[in-house]
C-alpha cells in the first residue's frame, strides 16, 4: 500500500484503500466525507427502502471476508423483516482478528475507520437493527481509540444517533473490547463473549438470524466485509463486481508475510493469481531462499504447494482446486523452515485455543500435538503418520461443535501429503535436519533449544495421549499463561 | 470495594447492553487496568455491582487469556509465537528476552518489572517476528532491537 506506483489499479478501482493517507495515518471524519465518504449512507437513506440494500450486496457476489466466504447478502435475506419481524434486532461486526497470518482488519480499522462504521450503518439499515456491536480484539487499543473517535464524530455529523439524517432510522452503534481467546472469533462464541459468558460454540438451529444475541435476529460479519458495503451501494453491484477478475467479483484485501522481498497487504481484484502478489507485489524470495509452499489464508487453510500458484485468488477457484482462501493474508514457507515444526506449531496454536466444548477438539489437538513433537524431536515412528491421517478424519466436521477443530486438519492433512519426504526423514533420520544443519541465526526457525524444552520455555509436553481433564483448556498451557 | 473512578469507567460501559452482567467482561478489564490483577475480592467487587457470583466471574477470568488471576509485573510482553513469526524465527527472540530477563514465558522478573508471556497472532506478521509490551507494538525484532527497546520501559 505503499509502494503506489507498484499497485495494479487506480484509486477509483480501490474501493477500500483508494482514499488512504500515504502515510496510512486514519482518515478523519472530514477527509472521509472529503473522499465521498457517507455518500452511501445518504444514497441508501434516500433512495434505497432496506430490502434494496440487500439486494445490492446479494447482486454484488461479496463473500464473507472472516474466511469462510459464505454470501453476504444471502446471510442478511435470512432475518425476519417486515411489520410482524421481532422489534429488536443486532449486526455484529466481528473484529477480533485473530486467526494466525491474518492482518487485514487492523489494517483497515487503523486506515479508515470511518468506512467500517458506514459498512455497518448500511448492514443495519437493511436488516431493520437499531443498535450494533463492534467486537475489538483485546490487543487492539489503538484501534479501538480510533473507532471510539471515529464514532463520536460520526454521531455529532447527525450519521449515527436518532432519526439519522432527517429520516425514521436510528442507530447506536457500541464498541466491544474483547478480553482475550480466539474462540471469540468464531460467530456463536463471539455472541457468549458479547454477553461477557464464555466464548463456547452455541448449537444450531436456531440460526443466528433468527435467535442470536439475547435470543434476537443478529447477523455477524467480518470488518472487510462491511468495509465493501460502502463501495457496492456507491458504484451499483455491478460495477463494482466488475472490479474482480474473475465471476465472484469485487476487490479484498491480499497479503503477504513470510521471507518475501517486501511484505505488506494490498488491496487486489479477487481473482488476481497468487503468483502476481508474490513475484509481482511482494517482489519475489528474498535472495538464497526458495519457495516451497503458500498458506494463503490463516492457520485455517490447507497448504498450496508452489507449482500451484498461478491460481486466481478466489473462493471458488481455491476450493476446486481442492484449497481454500481464508482471510487472503498469504504465509510463504521457504525452504529453510522446517515443514514439520511448522505443522506442530499451527496445531499447537489450536490445542491451545480449544475451548474444551467437545470431545474430538479437546482430546483429539494435544494428541496430533503429542505425536507431531515425537516426529519433531527425534522420537517419531512411521505408524504414526497413519495415526495423524486418522486423527484428522477424528476431528472432522461431522465429528465437532464448531469449525476450530476441522480447520486444524486443513494444514495437518495438506502437510502429510505435501511434505511427506520431510516427515519420512524426521522419523528415519531420528531428528530435525533443519535444526541440526541450520544453526546459523537468521537461517530459519533454529534457535539453540534445550531438548528437553517444552513449546512454553520449560514444561516438556507428554509424549503420550494427555489425560481427560477437564473443560476451559489445557492445564499447563492456556488458562496458565493467563495467570 | 470498587473505587469512585471504577465505578464510573464500569457504569459508564453498562447502557450499552440491555442486561447488566454483559458488562461483565469489560468491568474485569477495568478492574485489572486499575489494580494490575483479578485478586478475589476484585472479581467480588465486580460481582455486587453487576448481580453475579464470584465463581460466575471466575469462569469468565479463567477461559479469557488477557484476565490475569495472579499479579503480573509492571509491563506484560507478549511475545507472538503463531506460524509467521515461527517462520521468521520467533524462537530466538524468545530465547533472547528469557536470557535477558532471567525469567521463562509465564514469569515475572524478580524485581515486578515484566512479566514475560506468550500471545496468539499479534497481526504484525508483515513485521516478524513480533511482540507486543502493554499497548504498543513491535516488529521486525532483532536481539540489538529487543535490547533498547527493553531499556525503554522503567
Amino acid at each position: 500500500m505503499t509502494d503506489e506506483p507498484l499497485q495494479p489499479t487506480t484509486p477509483e478501482q480501490r474501493p477500500l484503500t483508494g482514499a488512504f493517507r500515504p502515510d496510512r495515518q486514519a482518515l478523519d471524519i472530514a477527509e472521509y466525507e472529503a473522499a465521498g465518504g457517507y455518500g452511501a449512507l445518504r444514497r441508501a437513506l434516500r433512495d434505497m427502502a432496506p430490502g434494496d440494500v440487500t439486494q445490492a450486496v446479494s447482486d454484488s457476489g461479496l463473500r464473507g471476508r472472516g474466511g469462510a466466504g459464505y454470501a453476504t447478502g444471502r446471510k442478511w435475506s435470512f432475518v425476519p423483516m417486515g411489520a410482524d419481524a421481532p422489534p429488536v434486532k443486532y449486526v455484529v461486526c466481528n473484529g477480533d482478528e485473530m486467526e494466525p497470518g491474518s492482518f487485514k482488519d487492523r489494517f483497515l480499522i487503523e486506515g479508515s475507520p470511518h468506512l467500517l462504521i458506514e459498512g455497518m450503518a448500511l448492514a443495519c439499515y437493511a436488516i431493520g437493527a437499531s443498535t450494533g456491536y463492534i467486537f475489538v480484539r483485546a490487543q487492539y487499543d489503538k484501534p479501538y481509540a480510533l473507532l471510539s473517535r471515529a464514532l463520536d464524530d460520526a454521531r455529532e455529523r447527525g450519521y449515527l444517533g436518532e432519526r439519522i439524517l432527517g429520516t425514521d432510522f436510528s442507530l447506536e452503534i457500541n464498541l466491544h473490547m474483547s478480553v482475550g481467546r480466539y474462540m471469540c472469533g468464531e460467530a456463536s462464541g463471539m455472541l457468549n463473549a458479547l454477553q461477557s459468558d464464555r466464548a463456547n460454540p452455541r448449537w444450531r438451529p436456531p440460526h443466528m438470524a433468527s435467535a442470536g444475541l439475547w435470543s434476537r435476529p443478529t447477523v455477524i460479519n467480518n470488518v472487510e466485509s462491511l468495509c465493501c458495503v460502502p463501495g457496492i451501494v456507491t458504484l451499483g453491484p455491478e460495477r463494482w463486481r466488475a472490479l474482480g477478475l474473475t465471476d465472484e467479483g469485487g476487490t479484498r484485501i491480499c497479503g503477504v508475510s513470510g521471507r518475501a522481498q517486501r511484505t505488506g497487504a494490498w488491496e487486489l481484484p479477487v481473482g488476481t493469481p497468487l503468483r502476481e502478489m508474490i513475484e509481482g507485489l511482494a517482489g519475489g524470495m528474498r535472495d538464497g531462499y526458495r519457495l516451497r509452499a503458500v498458506l494463503p489464508g490463516g492457520a485455517s487453510t490447507p497448504f498450496i504447494p508452489a507449482a500451484d500458484i498461478d491460481i486466481p485468488m478466489d473462493f471458488d477457484h481455491m476450493k476446486k482446486a481442492g484449497y481454500g482462501l481464508g482471510t487472503g493474508t498469504a504465509l510463504l514457507v521457504d525452504d529453510s523452515v522446517c515443514p514439520v515444526g511448522l505443522t506442530l506449531n499451527l496445531l499447537r496454536f489450536f490445542a491451545q485455543e480449544s475451548c474444551g466444548w467437545c470431545t474430538p477438539c479437546w482430546a483429539g489437538l494435544p494428541w496430533a500435538v503429542s505425536v507431531l513433537s515425537d516426529i519433531e524431536e527425534g522420537r517419531g515412528r512411521p505408524e504414526q503418520l497413519d495415526l495423524l491421517e486418522e486423527q484428522c478424519w477424528f476431528m472432522g466436521e461431522e465429528m465437532c461443535f464448531c469449525d476450530l477443530a476441522p480447520s486444524a486438519t486443513k494444514p495437518l492433512r495438506t502437510a502429510l501429503k505435501l511434505f511427506r519426504d520431510d516427515f519420512d526423514r524426521h522419523i528415519a533420520e531420528g531428528r530435525c535436519s533443519y535444526r541440526h544443519d541450520r544453526p546459523a541465526a537468521g537461517a530459519g526457525p533454529a534457535g539453540a533449544r534445550p531438548a528437553a524444552t517444552g513449546p512454553l520455555g520449560g514444561r516438556p509436553l507428554p509424549s503420550a495421549p494427555p489425560p481427560p481433564r477437564r473443560p476451559g483448556g489445557l492445564p499447563g498451557l492456556a488458562p496458565e499463561r493467563a495467570r | 470495594m470498587l473505587t469512585d473512578d471504577e465505578r464510573a469507567a464500569i457504569e459508564a460501559t453498562m447502557h450499552h447492553y440491555p442486561h447488566r452482567e454483559a458488562a461483565a467482561a469489560g468491568a474485569l478489564r477495568t478492574v485489572q487496568r486499575s489494580r494490575g490483577y483479578l485478586s478475589d475480592e476484585a472479581l467480588a467487587d465486580v460481582g455486587e455491582l453487576l448481580g453475579l457470583t464470584v465463581d460466575e466471574l471466575d469462569s469468565r477470568a479463567t477461559f479469557f487469556n488477557m484476565l490475569f488471576r495472579r499479579p503480573v509485573g509492571r509491563h506484560v510482553i507478549l511475545i507472538c509465537d503463531s506460524d509467521c513469526c515461527y517462520v521468521m524465527a520467533y524462537e530466538q527472540m524468545r530465547d533472547h528476552i528469557a536470557a535477558r530477563l532471567g525469567v521463562g514465558l509465564g514469569e515475572t522478573t524478580p524485581d515486578g518489572r515484566f512479566t514475560f508471556l506468550p500471545i496468539v497472532c499479534l497481526a504484525q506478521c508483515d513485521h516478524a517476528p513480533a511482540m507486543q509490551i502493554d499497548e504498543d507494538f513491535y516488529g521486525d525484532l532483532t536481539p540489538e532491537r529487543i535490547d533498547e527497546i527493553l531499556a525503554s520501559y522503567d
